[in-house]
């Protein structure tokens, strides 16, 4: 504490008070928001139902059974349908890394006509939803002002009001929804992956849909007002930001404002008239 | 600048002044100032490692060259400062009046550019005046006396005569007519604060107890605004939010009449058990073919409860982070919400689509007192 006290009056120890905050807030938000790994999985071709079971019993049976009845580890796929497949395979969430309540988006291993085979595979052995047409997610044909009613009610408590991802229960979060593609969107509506609930075409009809698809990618072009996006998750950020930063940012002027100075100052005559 | 240099008498040194309501300083202290240091450095040093109130240290005479050259430097950033403040602040009037705000586009930029002008200026005008005041005026410490709050006798003696006689001219207590008039005629002003805030009305009632749903009303799913029958919303894990059909749109309705819809796994749903006037009662027959309906509202503040896992069957308030087992009716497992979501009992039509068997049967929201 001593050798605090003697250096916190100095005229650099405001900048560095500064600096030390910055890297902070730096080094938190680095942390919060790194996640590696970039997917795209292309869609339409047809599916070598014989080459995807060879597929899954090399790479998926070691989890969910040689017959994809399901272990203890992990659940049958038996009607899970190739949407499910689609959508883990192709944001690479499977193979999973570990067993574990959520996966991670991550790298993708396989080419997009392993993960076809591997759902036609699954596909074969019970039905399931399949996976959508390229018109049946297609953006430019939904209406985003539908989308944006159906996204507020329905998705924006876990993945934000702009998609932006978001905390649930026990250390699991709602990924952020910038990178997934029309058709991971729609998959996974379709399926609800993981924690997410299911919102099959019953409930949800195709049309709405691709409504909320054409919202999600409406937001990713929308422009920023004041220049920053701030991660686009609410007034959680924003709050922050004011909170650390422009509060931070006050206490350091009226540490300024009131720092001893240490150029010559005239006092002396009129300080002895006063008297 | 220039009358003070004819002042006279630069080089004695002045006393340390105590503040009042600090701690006396210590004799050493005293000593090292005394000298009167002009190196206000080493004397800060000292202060700061004896832990004591840091002495006033007496600087340079206000002739001296060190000061005069240094307060010329100072009056040019200063008069820079204000002669920028001056051109932001042109800035301001200029985008007010030159830059338009019909469109979204358009009232962007114009707020872009005045936020920026106008705090410029009052950030420029800031930082000149803190400059002045640091670099130029001297540092001087005094004291000011502090006087009685009580006026003297003599004062009190002479108000109170200019009182009297005052009164004694205007004939207030000589003629009570006038007086009486006049708090009469200034009665209905003192009333009028009773009538304007009685007003404010009406009272709540037993709006609070109620939301539109009523017996044999359509679930629409909102957004689409379509019903939905039991065979549409199969698949297990589903969740999706619901209007009651004749108020899609309907703000007002909606705060209090918002639900959500969940589908469970045959066996998962457990008999959900309600309190009714202090005894259990059971309300399987609320759900339709493991659907069950639960009030949007959270019953802490009333944020909306959407956030639903269907791993764990959790609801979750985002808000602050009440959850609800939406496998036992919505009970609450963790968090500051006081009981579970109210739940809507369920049917189905002729037509087979979903429907309110009746209105929920408590109030749905935050809780308040007289809930019942």
């Amino acid at each position: 504490m001593s050798w605090i006290n003697a250096r916190r009056r100095r005229p650099a120890a405001g900048y560095a008070a500064l600096l030390l905050g910055l890297v902070v807030v730096a080094l938190v938000y680095g942390s919060l928001t790194s996640r590696g790994g970039v997917s795209q999985a292309a869609v339409g071709a047809q599916p070598d139902i014989t080459a995807g079971k060879d597929l899954f019993q090399a790479t998926c049976s070691s989890c969910h059974g040689l017959e994809a009845q399901g272990t203890s580890q992990a659940p049958s796929l038996i009607g899970a349908g190739a949407a499910a497949v689609y959508f883990q395979m192709s944001t690479g969430r499977m193979p999973a890394k570990e067993v574990g309540a959520e996966n991670e988006r991550g790298p993708v291993t396989f080419t997009p006509q392993q993960i076809e085979d591997i759902a036609g595979y699954v596909a074969s052995l019970g039905g399931g939803p399949a996976i959508p047409t390229a018109e049946q997610v297609d953006p430019r044909k939904g209406n985003p002002g539908v989308g944006e009613e159906l996204f507020s009610a329905n998705c924006a408590q876990c993945h934000g009001f702009a998609g932006a991802g978001g905390a649930l229960t026990y250390g699991k979060d709602a990924p952020p929804l910038t990178r997934a593609t029309p058709t991971q969107i729609y998959t996974a509506m379709l399926t609800g992956p993981e924690a997410m609930p299911v919102f099959d075409d019953g409930a949800l009809p195709p049309e709405a849909k691709r409504d909320i698809i054409a919202y999600i990618t409406q937001t990713r072009v929308e422009p920023n007002p004041g220049g920053f996006s701030l991660g686009r998750t609410g007034p959680v950020t924003e709050g922050l930001v004011i909170f650390l930063g422009g509060l931070g940012f006050l206490v350091l002027i009226a540490l300024w404002i009131t720092a001893r100075r240490r150029d010559p100052r005239p006092t002396g005559p009129i300080g002895t008239e006063q008297k | 600048m220039s009358d003070m240099e004819e002042t006279e008498g630069a080089e004695a040194p002045v006393a340390p002044h105590r503040v009042i309501g600090t701690p006396p300083p210590s004799p050493r202290l005293l000593g090292s100032t005394a000298v009167a240091e002009p190196d206000a450095e080493a004397a800060a040093a000292v202060a700061d490692g004896g832990e004591a109130v840091p002495e006033h240290v007496v600087g340079l005479p206000l002739d001296d060259p060190r000061v005069v050259e240094h307060g010329k430097r100072a009056e040019r950033v200063v008069a820079a400062c204000f002669t920028l403040a001056f051109f932001t602040g042109c800035g301001f009037v200029a985008a007010y009046v030159g830059l338009g705000v019909h469109t979204v586009d358009k009232t962007l930029r114009s707020n872009l550019a005045l936020g920026l002008s106008l705090s410029l200026t009052l950030v420029l005008l800031g930082l000149g005046a803190l400059i002045w005041v640091r670099h130029l005026m001297p540092d001087i410490e005094m004291t000011e006396e502090r006087h009685d709050l009580r006026s003297d006798d003599k004062d009190r003696q002479t108000f109170e005569q200019t009182f009297k006689q005052g009164a004694g001219y205007s004939q207030f207590v000589k003629r009570p007519l006038i007086r009486r008039t006049l708090m009469l005629g200034t009665l209905p002003l003192l009333a009028a604060p009773v009538v304007l805030l009685r007003d404010l009305g009406p009272q709540p009632g037993t709006s609070l107890r109620h939301t539109v749903w009523s017996p044999g009303r359509r679930l629409l799913v909102q957004g689409i605004n379509r019903p939905i029958t039991p065979a549409q919303f199969n698949a297990p894990g589903s969740m999706i939010t619901i209007v009651p059909e004749g108020y899609e749109d309907d703000a007002d309705a909606l705060t209090k009449a918002a639900v959500i819809l969940i589908k469970f796994e045959p066996g998962q749903l457990q008999v959900p058990t309600r309190h009714a006037g202090g005894t259990l009662i059971g309300t399987m027959n609320w759900t339709v073919d493991n659907i069950v309906a639960y009030s949007k509202i959270c019953t802490h503040v009333g944020c909306p409860v959407a956030l639903y896992e269907q791993t764990t069957h959790h609801i979750l308030c985002p808000c602050h982070q009440s959850t609800f087992d939406a496998t036992t009716g919505a009970t609450v497992i963790f968090g500051p919400a006081p009981r579970p979501l109210p739940q809507l009992p369920l049917a189905v039509d002729s037509s087979g689509y979903l429907v309110s068997r009746s209105d929920f049967t408590q109030p749905v929201g935050p809780s308040f007192w007289e809930r019942g």
